[in-house]
């Protein structure tokens, strides 16, 4: 089923709320963006996109291995996400020795990680979608309940972010600073990661386990190019993430190919344009 | 200001320091001294109470050092921002008043806005006091070592602390910038009312301005005025070992004969837990 274009583009925009499937689609790209927008903000300054991709990759054996032995592939995602969390803070132990140090071995457990994923699906072909779908998304069969999980899951994680938003920042920039403040750094730490890993679980579920990365790192380092003042930051970084998710949505609903593809190429052109804008403005400034 | 008594802390099992005493009036300016490994670093983290005493007492401003946090300003030693850092040197000034703050960061209330307005005011005045104006705006990781201390000092001078402690902020700066840099928390200690206890691996930038020195060897320290601590027959004692203390004619102190620092103890990154 491929609706095609009209000359009418009022016409083509309501076509896209005619069907509920695509509602909800727009409804869960819509929770997904807001929440990758802000948690990848805070990824891509604290140079935590390494960890970002970990989380996205275990999210693939997460959801498969639930749909294997019968659970929701959602929960699949959240419990693979947040327990690899869990892990590579674990691997990390003292925070001294810093964040980005841990990438041989999880390097090599991201290979196991894909590896399980795709024999659980060989176990298991029949239930899911396909390892295309859990790699590379879909907008098909998002349902009610699933964007209402999703919904909660931002609510919460965005509130959380919130309340800790300079404390955050603080910890963020400068560890040591934070730590002489008497902030709980290590909780810190910690909380970030658990919620970078609500964030990847959330977002593969509309653009598969691989691409994760358009909603994540795209807008939010395309923001920091345009601005360094947070507070502006944040909010055009999830400017960048709305227009990329309804873009890529309302382009993958008039075409054959998938929507992880739209949503990708529409993220790196914008990721591309705010990088030349900057270095245009650079060069004028000297 | 800051009193320690018989203060030893012992890190991983190995002693670090012990029966330190130690008396910092208000409004003094201090460096500590001392080899690789001494524990300076060590007792700058016991003021501001991020290192517990194992034996002995400290107090800072007549209390214990975790009660009179806002009072104290810390300046970590640390190895420049990374240079892709995109915040700005005037954000990072601003964390030093409310980056400890919890809570939504958007002024709803007039109160609110009113705060954040002579929060505003606060950050440029500080910056200006540390002659940073003019790159305060740009991105913290394009700036010099140098730039980067004064915005760091600012930081920690946003609150109007008593007690600003600095460890090793002259490290990897140039020579003309050790000079600024001392010459400016001179200024800044006498105008500001702050006491300012710093860490330094070279006493010279320094030898103008100080009211005190802290020498650290052996596990033991020596405090008093230059001219008495850095002698050779104080720092020989300290050492357990000949040292000499020359000077020469323009009036700079070079200390020579100091042994090797040992090669047992861990990494300073490493020490602290």
């Amino acid at each position: 089923m491929t609706p095609s274009l009209s000359p009418d583009p009022i016409s083509d925009l309501n076509a896209l709320f005619t069907f509920p499937f695509m509602v909800n689609a727009l409804m869960a790209g819509t929770i997904v963006a807001v929440l990758a927008a802000v948690v990848g903000w805070y990824m891509v300054l604290r140079r935590q996109s390494f960890a970002g991709h970990t989380l996205s990759v275990m999210a693939f054996p997460g959801a498969a291995g639930a749909a294997l032995i019968g659970l929701p592939t959602a929960l699949g995602y959240y419990l693979a996400c947040g327990s690899a969390a869990l892990v590579m803070r674990g691997a990390r132990g003292s925070l001294r020795r810093g964040r980005g140090t841990e990438t041989a071995t999880i390097a090599t457990v991201q290979t196991v990680g894909l590896a399980a994923g795709f024999l659980f699906l060989s176990l298991n072909s029949a239930v899911l979608g396909g390892t295309e779908t859990l790699l590379f998304g879909t907008f098909l069969g998002v349902s009610r309940g699933q964007v209402l999980t999703l919904l909660l899951v931002a609510l919460a994680a965005l509130a959380l972010i919130a309340v800790a938003a300079r404390p955050l920042l603080l910890e963020t920039i400068d560890p040591e600073a934070a730590r002489a403040r008497g902030l709980p750094v290590a909780a810190l730490d910690t909380g970030f990661l658990l919620l970078l890993a609500a964030a990847v679980a959330a977002t593969s579920q509309i653009t598969g386990a691989l691409l994760v990365f358009a909603l994540l790192v795209a807008p939010a380092a395309a923001a920091q190019q345009v601005t360094m003042r947070p507070l502006p930051g944040l909010v055009l970084s999830v400017v960048f993430a709305l227009a990329i998710v309804w873009l890529g949505l309302g382009i993958a609903y008039f075409s054959i190919y998938p929507v992880g593809f739209y949503v990708t190429s529409i993220a790196f052109a914008v990721y591309l344009v705010a990088r030349v804008s900057r270095a245009m403005a650079e060069r004028r400034r000297v | 200001m800051i009193e320690l008594t018989g203060a030893g802390v012992r890190l991983g099992g190995r002693g670090i320091f012990g029966d330190v005493e130690l008396r910092v009036d208000a409004g003094q300016f201090v460096a500590v001294l001392g080899p690789n490994g001494a524990g300076k670093s060590t007792l700058m983290r016991v003021i501001p109470g991020l290192v517990r005493l194992d034996t002995g007492s400290v107090a800072v401003l007549g209390r214990p050092p975790a009660q009179v946090r806002s009072a104290i300003g810390y300046l970590p030693q640390r190895h420049g921002f990374d240079p892709s850092t995109r915040i700005r040197g005037i954000d990072l000034v601003r964390l030093g008043l409310d980056g400890a703050r919890w809570g939504i960061p958007v002024a709803l209330t007039r109160t609110a806005r009113e705060r954040r307005r002579a929060e505003t005011a606060r950050v440029e005045e500080v910056i200006a006091l540390v002659g940073a104006t003019e790159y305060a705006r740009r991105p913290i990781g394009e700036l010099s070592g140098g730039e980067q201390q004064r915005l760091l000092i600012a930081q920690a001078l946003v609150r109007e602390p008593e007690l600003l402690i600095l460890d090793e902020p002259l490290d990897s700066l140039d020579l003309p910038n050790q000079a600024a840099v001392a010459g400016l928390l001179r200024r800044v200690c006498t105008t500001q009312h702050v006491s300012v206890l710093l860490v330094a691996h070279d006493v010279n930038p320094l030898l103008p301005y100080l009211d005190q020195v802290i020498y650290m060897a052996g596990g033991r320290a020596r405090s008093g005025s230059a001219d008495e601590v850095i002698t050779s027959a104080t720092l020989s004692d300290l050492y357990g070992a000949p040292i000499e203390v020359l000077q020469t004619q323009d009036g700079r102190l070079v200390v020579v004969g100091q042994p090797e620092a040992p090669h047992h103890h861990a990494p300073r990154h490493e020490l602290v837990t």
